[in-house]
């Protein structure tokens, strides 16, 4: 009894445990000043959203926390060790998929485990569960040209998947697909963070699509940008999704965002 | 012509030739070679005629040109010719082909590499090669060694600003996945690069054959009478028209069969998805 209280506790403390944490960021390309001295810290196992108007610097952010281009200033560590580079600790979803037009789904969902040197048998086994998961089974020999946009994110987000990293970052992952297909992703997403219990950074520029799937978003303000206002939306997440989107809960915390971001756009 | 089918279409009394039609464009959409076959056909029957009327004394018919080309085959003038033209060529052609991509790939990848060297390749094709192909005689006499060396001064700066712009122009993004992922430059290069690059690094390779087979040309009608331009000049000294087009007719053939295979070979081994469309 008093044992498994215990482990409770001990399982909020991890859960809330950051594992990312970026401190001090500033970047300037050239004399463009992108980000000025964001201090930030990403909860294990939650959906964080960077949400803030186009060219505020969340791409930027993202990359850098990536190891994918370095920051002028500032550390970024990711379970509590400092970021130098790309890691196997972190996968990059890409806002234009990144697939290589020459290999077949197959091939560009275990492209990730082909770097590091996974027998074929073992990159096969693992690549068809993924695929599998995001559901696109039957496509495993098709070239991405034969997909649709949205299949095609599907391929990027299980190759991010199958290197099995701690912290997935997507950048505007469903900014190619249409008004409906979002919404399935937005569940599918859902599902998929719930199934499989990694840290997940988010960039959109959808306020419904960031309340829709965050627990927590991050408002950064235009260029350069800083962080403005950080809301956790208390929206319950085991309602239908259409009840979600009619929850008062949800309809405030847009309404509240919409607050924040207006005086830039005025 | 045209109203006598409709009248046949309209009576309805005999659908034969309309169904004879539909047949034969069935035929067609199935196998498109049959275009090329029918345009090849238009494009020798005008030959044909423009040679029966004829145009002028020095242009013969496509039939005799045929028959001309029939004889030198047999009397082992044409298989001496290319045994002579297709040495240097060849030979040209692979090293310009090797160095050039070599080179080209290592532009695109080293700055370095870019300031030394493609300053040398943009003059070299912007230069008239035409005119500097007689310059390799001084140089190197009158043999395979000149004529190969023609060959390359046409076949290598095109392949190498190919590839180097194929490099350059390698999509960042799928370079940005491959170090997201980790994979060292060794693996960007040889799983990324060179796969992105490659059609664009073969357009340079097609047209670089296409240079090589011009600068043969030139070397053997320029400096070194021997080979097929020899045997073009000979027949056109001698008057015998036929056979000098059968000679020029015959070395198109060849570079268009040559560029074909290479298409082929391309899609077949390097880019898998362009095989299904
Ligand atoms: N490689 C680069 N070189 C120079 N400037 C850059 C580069 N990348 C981004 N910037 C600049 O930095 C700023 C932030 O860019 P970033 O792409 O991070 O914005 P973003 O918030 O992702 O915008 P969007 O919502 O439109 O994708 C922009 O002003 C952009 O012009
Ligand atoms: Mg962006």
């Amino acid at each position: 009894m008093q044992q498994a209280a215990r482990s409770t506790i001990k399982a909020a403390a991890t859960n809330d445990e950051a594992i990312v944490q970026v401190r001090g960021i500033d970047k300037t390309y050239g004399d463009i000043e992108a980000l000025r001295n964001v201090d930030l810290e990403f909860s294990r196992g939650k959906l964080t959203t960077l949400l803030g108007p186009s060219g505020c610097g969340k791409t930027t952010l993202l990359k850098i926390i990536a190891g994918l281009v370095p920051a002028t200033a500032g550390e970024i560590r990711v379970n509590g060790r400092v970021v130098t580079g790309p890691g196997p600790e972190r996968a990059f979803v890409f806002q234009d998929f990144a697939l290589m037009p020459w290999a077949t789904v197959m091939r560009n969902v275990a492209f990730g485990l082909e770097l590091r040197g996974v027998n074929a048998a073992e990159r096969k086994r693992i690549a068809t569960h993924y695929i599998e998961e995001v559901g696109l089974v039957g496509f495993e020999d098709k070239y991405p040209h034969e997909l649709s946009g949205g299949m095609r994110q599907r391929v990027g987000i299980a190759r991010a998947f199958s290197v099995n990293a701690d912290v997935l970052l997507l950048d505007e992952p469903f900014s190619a697909v249409d008004e409906q297909n979002r919404r399935k992703f937005q569940e599918d997403l859902l599902r998929l963070v719930d199934l499989e219990k990694k840290t997940f950074i988010f960039v959109t520029h959808s306020i419904e699509e960031a309340v829709y799937v965050s627990d927590r978003i991050v408002l950064l303000s235009p260029r350069p940008g800083r962080i403005s206002q950080i809301i956790d939306p208390k929206i319950d997440r085991s309602a239908s999704p259409d009840d979600i989107r009619r929850d008062p809960g949800y309809l405030n915390t847009v309404e509240e965002i919409w607050d924040g971001l207006r005086h830039y756009v005025d | 012509m045209s109203s006598s089918l409709k009248l046949i279409d309209v009576t309805g009394a005999d659908k034969a030739p309309v169904n004879i039609g539909q047949a034969l464009g069935r035929l067609f959409e199935k196998v498109p070679a049959l275009w090329t076959l029918a345009s090849l056909a238009l494009l020798f029957g005008a030959w044909e005629i423009a040679g029966l009327v004829p145009i002028s004394i020095a242009f013969p018919t496509f039939t005799s040109t045929v028959a001309a080309f029939v004889e030198m085959v047999l009397d082992g003038t044409m298989g001496h010719a290319y045994f002579l033209t297709l040495q240097p060529l060849l030979l040209g052609v692979a090293v310009s082909a090797v160095l050039g991509i070599v080179l080209g790939i290592l532009m695109g990848l080293s700055l370095k590499a870019e300031w030394l060297l493609a300053p040398v390749f943009i003059v070299l094709q912007a230069a008239p090669m035409a005119a500097l192909v007689p310059l390799v005689t001084f140089i190197y006499g009158i043999g395979l060694t000149a004529k190969t060396l023609a060959v390359i001064m046409l076949a290598l700066p095109v392949i190498v600003l190919n590839s180097y712009k194929a490099v350059r122009h390698v999509n960042p993004s799928l370079v940005a996945m491959c170090r997201s992922f980790q994979g060292t430059r060794l693996q960007q290069i040889m799983k990324i690069i060179i796969p992105d690059a490659s059609p664009v690094i073969f357009a340079g390779l097609r047209l670089g054959i296409a240079a090589g087979f011009i600068g043969v040309m030139l070397a053997e009608l320029l400096i070194t009478p021997t080979g097929v331009g020899d045997l073009i000049t000979y027949h056109r000294s001698i008057a015998n028209y036929a056979h000098m087009y059968a000679a020029v007719a015959s070395i198109i053939v060849v570079s268009t069969v040559t560029l074909a295979a290479l298409q082929w070979f391309e899609i077949r081994f390097l880019r898998p998805e362009k095989r299904k469309r």
